[in-house]
């Protein structure tokens, strides 16, 4: 079990999290649009999470912790 | 369950002003990480560059300086000198500020051995003013100010910082890194602890060359430009250590 908290106001959209999740479980939203204007990460399926932070190490931003 | 990763306490929580996907804010988090680790962030004193992370004293929660374009090295001179036991002094320059207009001060701090830490920030451009060629833009490269591609016959060939200091007697540690994938971005702290702890050592100067990605004036994607480090900037500067003065002398023994 893992968790993943996004600071979604901080995001950038970027996107450099979706491609360093090696289970692919990461997406922008681009349905959202948060404060800075941008289309924010978030988590497809947090139950397929296995906490092994790449998202979290890649991102410039600091938007994501984890949990395990 | 337990917080495997979060942001460090030595980076302060606002937003920073870097553009989406620029690597700028890794190597901050980074160098915060150290701080946090070491738990110097007491005694740290940061000095800030001309540059896009001209406002890096906004990010970081230790005591920071602001220099004058490429004088950082100068000014942590003076401030680690002031009080060398109870001071851990490191510069975060880009290439522009620390290979162009403040090359002078690098190489004789270098070759001072100048017990402070550098972080040097390599995007082979000049992020902050638009996008103009730097003392580190690669052959080819296109640039504002060389719209057809740098001509090495016009305007010379870039320079690589680690092997030209590695020619020198005084520093302790050269080495370069990335942080264009998860595992770079491991070895990339690595190099960035060992460069404090060698200052609380006493070793001397220790400076890490992070070749880092400038998505918006190199003119792509966050995506592309991580794999255009691969394929442009570590053909031209590799990756690995240029200098290990200790490492040396133990090797000697
Ligand atoms: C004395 C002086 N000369 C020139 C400038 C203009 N200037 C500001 S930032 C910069 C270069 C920044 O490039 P770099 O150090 O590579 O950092 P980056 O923005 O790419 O992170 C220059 C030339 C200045 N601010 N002060
Ligand atoms: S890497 Fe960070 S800033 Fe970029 S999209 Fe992911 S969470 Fe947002
Ligand atoms: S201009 Fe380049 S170096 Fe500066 S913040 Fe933007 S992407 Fe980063």
């Amino acid at each position: 079990m893992a968790k993943l908290t996004f600071k979604t106001d901080f995001c950038k959209g970027c996107g450099l999290c979706v491609d360093a999740c090696p289970k692919k479980l990461l997406r922008l939203a681009n349905e959202k649009i948060n404060k800075k204007g941008h289309h924010p990460a978030e988590i497809t399926d947090q139950s397929a999470c296995v906490g092994c932070a790449s998202c979290a190490l890649m991102c410039p931003d600091c938007v994501i912790q984890v949990e395990r | 369950m337990a917080v495997v990763f979060q942001k460090p306490k030595a980076l302060a929580d606002i937003p920073m002003h870097y553009c989406p996907g620029c690597t700028h804010g890794i190597i901050h988090r980074l160098v915060a990480e150290v701080i946090d680790e070491l738990g110097i962030e007491g005694k740290t004193i940061g000095i800030a560059p001309v540059g896009c992370s001209v406002m890096a004293y906004n990010y970081f929660t230790c005591d920071m300086i602001e220099a004058a374009h490429g004088r950082a090295p100068a000014i942590a001179t003076g401030v680690k000198r002031s009080d060398p036991e109870n001071h851990i002094v490191f510069t975060y320059q880009g290439d522009g500020d620390l290979a162009s207009i403040g090359m002078a001060e690098t190489v004789h701090a270098a070759a001072r051995n100048e017990n402070i830490t550098v972080i040097f920030v390599n995007n082979a451009i000049y992020g902050m003013t638009g996008g103009q060629m730097a003392p580190t833009s690669l052959p080819g490269q296109i640039t504002q100010t060389s719209p057809y591609g740098r001509d090495p016959k016009l305007c010379g060939y870039p320079i690589r910082v680690c092997e030209m200091l590695s020619q020198l007697e005084g520093p302790e540690y050269l080495e370069r890194v990335t942080v264009n994938s998860v595992a770079n971005i491991r070895k990339a702290k690595k190099a960035i602890k060992k460069a404090f702890q060698n200052q609380i050592d006493g070793k001397g100067f220790s400076l890490v060359e992070v070749v880092s990605s400038c998505p918006t004036n190199w003119g792509m994607t966050p995506q592309a430009a991580l794999k255009w480090i691969d394929d442009n900037m570590i053909p031209y500067y590799p990756l690995g250590v240029y200098k290990d003065r200790t490492a040396e002398q133990e090797a000697a023994k």
